[in-house]
């Protein structure tokens, strides 16, 4: 993580990678009830994970950092859920336990590739140029007309549209 | 979009992070914050007239000391808690301490005081306009401080706004010391705390709605 912080991309997959197995293990025993919801959760807290990393103080232990997103992002998840199903509360959630198989990743059930279509082209083109189809920033520049640094800037900020776009989205 | 397309998106062209994110969101924010403060209370409230020779007396400097203190309280905690999985550990128990220690003073002051002037003591002249004038004094600090925690992620988010309001509460009481002429240990204890409190009570408020991420 600290060498994925310092630009190392594949050191920062890595991590990545890890964490993502672990949140998959932490939402699935506490969200047993909801395991449609689990791949969602995963993806939108490895998103919060990235754009909150200049957070991350590498005095402190890595595990307590990423613990303390991912039971942030359930508890903000559980929060809008119940605001959203106060009118039909499943009383069968422990027979969906039995009826899902939980050994295997779900298919997130939103899509953020369709998320990402919503963001202004100022945020989309650069994510989708730089992050999606690999160009550099100089080359997403050139085919966007837009200035180096404002494609930066459009990644960075695009990934928390995104974010706050999952979080308004039901 | 899968998770493993996810995450090799997010890892590509990540450009370094510097270290340190919320000591410098905060410094900015106090920077901003505080001369702002300071120019309304210019401009608002005037510098007391007597500055020059209320530097010279020890009260000055003690009441000066409590806001400092629990600024230094509420900032040490502010900065654990925009950092997920950071203890909050001592900041918490820092805060009662010059709050103790000026309710100590207070209550000397009182018994040492004739009955006839305790009352004078505790309402002084500007009792009824000192807490809204801190709270004044606090808002382009506690707009900044909320500016820095939006930029960072606190987990825990009344707690995370309390100390930030406390943190603009303070330093918006320090900068007001530099107008008000009250001197009594019994009149800081209550209406500077109070002055203080505010500003702290609607960070409490505005945290759950306001630096959600």
């Amino acid at each position: 993580m600290v060498r994925g912080l310092a630009g190392d991309g594949a050191a920062y997959e890595a991590f990545l990678r890890t964490a993502s197995a672990f949140l998959r293990a932490f939402l699935r025993g506490r969200l047993a009830g909801v395991p449609d919801e689990v791949e969602d959760l995963v993806q939108e807290t490895l998103l919060a994970i990235h754009n909150q990393r200049h957070t991350y103080d590498a005095a402190l232990p890595l595990t307590a950092w990423v613990h303390a997103i991912a039971r942030y992002k359930m508890i903000d998840f559980l929060r809008r859920r119940s605001g959203r199903e106060a009118l039909h509360d499943p009383l069968d959630e422990e027979a969906e336990v039995f009826a899902r198989s939980d050994t295997e990743a779900h298919e997130a059930r939103r899509d953020l590739a369709v998320l990402l279509q919503r963001l202004p082209d100022r945020h989309r083109l650069p994510i989708v140029l730089v992050k999606l189809e690999g160009k550099s920033v100089a080359e997403a520049a050139a085919a966007t007309g837009m200035s180096e640094s404002a494609v930066k800037i459009g990644i960075h900020r695009g990934l928390k549209a995104l974010a706050a776009l999952i979080r308004d989205t039901p | 979009m899968r998770t493993d397309q996810l995450i090799a998106m997010l890892a590509r062209e990540a450009p370094p992070v510097a270290p340190g994110a919320a000591g410098r969101r905060c410094a900015v924010a106090l920077a901003l914050g505080v001369p702002a403060a300071f120019a309304i209370m210019l401009l608002r409230l005037g510098l007391r007239p007597d500055l020059a020779q209320a530097v010279s007396l020890p009260m000055f400097w003690v009441k000066l000391a409590v806001p400092a203190g629990l600024a230094a309280a509420a900032l040490a905690g502010t900065l654990r808690l925009a950092r997920p999985g950071a203890r909050l550990g001592g900041a918490a128990l820092a805060v009662p301490v010059p709050l103790v220690a000026i309710w100590v003073l207070a209550a000397g002051a009182l018994l040492a005081a004739a009955p006839g002037e305790r009352l004078a003591m505790l309402l002084g002249l500007s009792w009824n306009v000192c807490p809204l004038n801190i709270t004044m004094l606090a808002a382009p600090i506690l707009a900044g401080v909320f500016w820095a925690m939006r930029g960072l992620a606190p987990t825990r988010l009344a707690l995370a706004g309390a100390f930030s309001g406390l943190l603009a509460g303070s330093a918006g009481a320090m900068v007001y010391c530099l107008h008000c002429p009250e001197m009594a240990a019994p009149f800081i204890g209550t209406w500077y705390v109070l002055g203080m409190a505010i500003p702290a009570a609607l960070g409490a408020l505005a945290g759950p709605r306001l630096l959600r991420w």
